[in-house]
């Protein structure tokens, strides 16, 4: 009869030995082979393009999606080579990204925090994306942002306007080029101002999520800044469609201006409802009665038919801009696909281009390296006149449009005309800013 | 007082839809009874019947001429298709009626639908629970919005009425109110008549026709109408493809009051099913009143007096009702013993 010696406290230490025997060389794997998440070592990169492909936004995803395969195919030397060839860097040579040709994925937001965020996972993790970019919400973006800061990538936001996605939400690993709710005030309200006269009385129906509400206070304060009276703000369920219940009261409130802080199918519906209901037709307290929607998008625009004719607003940027970037964009977007890019293609063109543009001056993919490149980076030639991506929130600093509906359009693209280009001046603040507060960029990650 | 007039006919015409959307659903309950709940995209359909008829009508042709894109390419000149057979005059007010139009339009599309969903799919689940009803309706409703989607896009399409009934009718003037108070636009104002001459019309169908009476007697004993001799399910298709009707009449009209997308049907699907219940499963007096009754308290709830004692008011206000409608009238407003009571 044999004795054995197997006691519990031997298995517990034979056990522990052995298991870090075996967890040993995935830890040293780990940390030696890359040096970030998802270092490229083959000869392709991959770039990961979130956008709506279903849901109320699927248009501006599709839009979207255009550009980027139109940056790709630049990047990879495809094509006449777009705003590569105005862009003031000269970084880009046509031949991939660091001499790596530039692959991509896609997913789908759906326009729901938790279905871009497990999308942008996917692509991060199965995919290996190297930087997410794309999206129509600010609520995705905050959230696909955070994701990103955690996973250690870079996001470059697409059409994201709250506040808060370079205010209290900005991270390290975000940057944004599209502009925001303070810069859509900040450029509209002296052209408000201008048009109206400093007289007036508004009425405020404001979509009840961020986007809305950083909107909202930013024209709001902008235009009490000149001598406008706030009468009313009223927050309007997000998935409202009718707002005829809304619009009704504005009738007997003494406004005589009506600000629709909504954007998408919202702002098509409450601006029809707006008209229906007479009200540009309306003198009150003397004057005209005017509608005002801060933020428009040509594609949501197209959608409210001929209400949009004569009301004004703020845009990102807009095809019939006359500057060699802006022209070079279109053409080569037009040739492609038949028809004029919108601002979310124009934004998510540029974001990728700049992407490209700081892996090849930092030399590295690394989301650390690529941060420091694009931060307090000054370029030209991409659409927008002189452009500051600011160090201190990773916000973009560059001119705004203000634009109005046209009166006779030549075509279905033809909706809005540009009345004025804000000088970048105009629409800065500091990074300190009350509406900007509470949020820290904190450090870089680059994960692994 | 003329916030209150004001939110009233908001109301009225808010529960025109839903009463039209409830009154189709109560039809197909009542007679087939299923639980439709493909209903919303029937009314989605009828919508994009309207924007189908107003594309074909501006189609745009070439003109022969060229013209010069911001991208530098040539691109034909064009003008809509109705100009082009009908000159500038006559193709111009064609198209501006496109959506009164699109009602003859829609009436056989929407029967021709609701025969097909009827026949191809939903008879197979007559005996099958509830729920199943439920999930396959549910179902084919993503599929037909889908559908839409894939050929329309995600946008609203503008679909706007007729030149004629643009702006709005003021009330106040009227009443002795100061002018340009309580105004409201006529296109609104001939919804609401529309949606009563369609539920009076449905009406008096069934209760002045002998297959409206055949229908009524089928609602409430299908063995008995059955060993007669009378081929009652015949009828209830017929009246499926009634109820598909309805619901796309009432989104044709719609089109003007909101810029048609593909998820409206589903905007007012869950709002009409409490409708449907409030009202009293399967009975169409009580669907068209609680439609009415919802629509007018809806409006009431988004007063801003209301909603800064109430904060959130409007959001709740249809099921807070409905849920005191049910705990003290189980049945509903005008339900009857022994519907959906097995």
């Amino acid at each position: 009869m044999t004795k054995s010696n197997l006691t519990r406290r031997g298995v517990l230490k034979t056990g522990a030995v052995a298991g870090a025997g075996v967890a040993l060389p995935t830890i040293f794997t780990a940390s030696s082979a890359a040096a970030y998440t998802n270092e490229p070592t083959g000869s392709s990169v991959t770039l990961g393009f979130n956008v709506p492909q279903t849901g109320p936004y699927a248009d501006e995803g599709a839009d979207e999606l255009r550009a980027f395969e139109l940056a790709v195919e630049h990047l990879n030397g495809g094509g006449d080579g777009g705003m590569m060839n105005t862009f003031s860097s000269k970084a880009l040579k046509g031949n991939g990204i660091l001499g790596k040709k530039v692959e991509y994925v896609t997913g789908d937001t759906q326009t729901k925090s938790d279905a871009a965020r497990a999308s942008a996972k996917s692509m991060i993790e199965k995919d290996g994306a190297v930087m997410i970019s794309g999206g129509s919400s600010s609520g995705v973006a905050i959230a696909v942002q955070g994701l990103c800061q955690e996973a250690g990538v870079i996001f470059m936001a697409g059409l994201t306007h709250s506040n808060d996605t370079t205010g209290k939400d900005k991270k390290a690993n975000g940057f944004r080029h599209f502009f925001n709710g303070y810069m859509s005030g900040a450029a509209l309200a002296p052209v408000l101002a201008n048009a109206y006269g400093t007289d007036r009385k508004a009425y405020h129906l404001t979509a009840d999520y961020t986007w809305g509400w950083t909107q909202q206070e930013s024209i709001a304060a902008a235009t009490e800044a000149l001598g406008w009276e706030t009468v009313n703000n009223v927050l309007t369920p997000l998935a409202a469609t009718d707002f005829s219940s809304y619009i009704a009261p504005v009738l007997n409130s003494g406004a005589d201006v009506l600000v629709l802080n909504h954007y998408g199918g919202n702002m098509v519906n409450s601006l029809t409802n707006a008209v229906q209901f007479g009200l540009r037709d309306k003198i009150v307290n003397g004057k005209q009665f005017e509608i005002v929607v801060p933020l428009y998008s040509r594609l949501m625009a197209r959608g409210a038919g001929e209400n949009v004719k004569g009301i004004l607003g703020s845009t990102n940027w807009h095809w019939s801009l006359q500057d060699e970037g802006s022209q070079a964009f279109v053409k080569s977007f037009g040739t492609k696909y038949g028809f004029p890019p919108s601002q979310a293609a124009h934004t998510c063109y540029v974001q990728t281009l700049l992407y490209a543009d700081a892996v090849e001056r930092a030399g590295t993919f690394n989301p650390c390296g690529v941060a420091e490149a694009l931060e307090g980076y000054e370029f030209d030639g991409l659409g927008n006149g002189p452009t500051l991506y600011r160090a201190e929130d990773h916000q973009c600093f560059k001119d705004v449009l203000v634009v109005r509906g046209k009166e006779n359009p030549t075509s279905e693209f033809d909706v809005l005309e540009v009345v004025e280009v804000t000088p970048r001046a105009q629409v800065e603040y500091a990074p300190d800013h009350p509406m900007f507060a509470g949020g820290n960029l904190g450090t870089c990650n680059p994960g692994a | 007082m003329d916030a209150i007039i004001l939110q009233i006919l908001n109301g009225l015409d808010k529960g025109s839809a839903y009463a039209l959307i409830a009154l189709g659903l109560t039809l197909i309950f009542g007679t087939l009874g299923v639980v439709n709940f493909a209903h919303g995209a029937l009314f989605m359909i009828g919508a994009f019947c309207a924007v189908t008829l107003t594309k074909f009508m501006t189609w745009e042709v070439a003109t022969g001429e060229v013209q010069k894109t911001a991208w530098g390419s040539e691109v034909p000149v064009t003008k809509p298709l109705f100009e082009s057979w009908f000159g500038p005059e006559v193709g111009g007010a064609l198209i501006d009626w496109s959506v009164p139009l699109a009602i003859l339009f829609s009436i056989p599309i929407m029967i021709i639908i609701g025969f097909v969903m009827e026949r191809g799919l939903i008879k197979h689940f007559y005996k099958r629970p509830h729920a199943d009803q439920i999930l396959v309706t549910f179902g084919l409703a993503i599929v037909l919005q889908e559908i839409i989607k894939a050929f329309y896009g995600a946008n609203p399409i503008p679909t706007p009425a007729p030149a004629a009934f643009k702006g709005s009718f003021d009330f106040g003037a009227m009443l002795g109110f100061d002018p340009n108070v309580i105004i409201y636009p006529y296109w609104r104002m001939v919804y609401f008549a529309f949606a009563a001459v369609v539920i009076g019309a449905v009406f008096a169908f069934l209760q002045f026709t002998t297959f409206g009476m055949v229908v009524r007697a089928g609602m409430a004993d299908r063995e008995t109408v059955g060993l007669l001799g009378i081929n009652i399910d015949k009828r209830f298709t017929i009246m499926f493809g009634l109820a598909a009707a309805v619901a796309g009449l009432a989104g044709v009209m719609y089109a003007p009051i909101n810029s048609p997308n593909y998820h409206m049907g589903m905007d007012f699907l869950v709002l009409s099913f409490v409708v449907v219940v409030v009202g009293g499963m399967g009975s169409l007096p009580g669907a068209v009143a609680a439609g009415f009754l919802l629509g007018i308290l809806e409006s009431f709830a988004s007063m801003n007096q209301i909603k800064s004692l109430l904060p959130g008011i409007d959001q709740i206000i249809i099921y807070l009702v409905a849920i005191i409608i049910l705990l003290t009238r189980p049945r509903g407003l005008m339900g009857k013993k022994g519907v959906m009571e097995d």
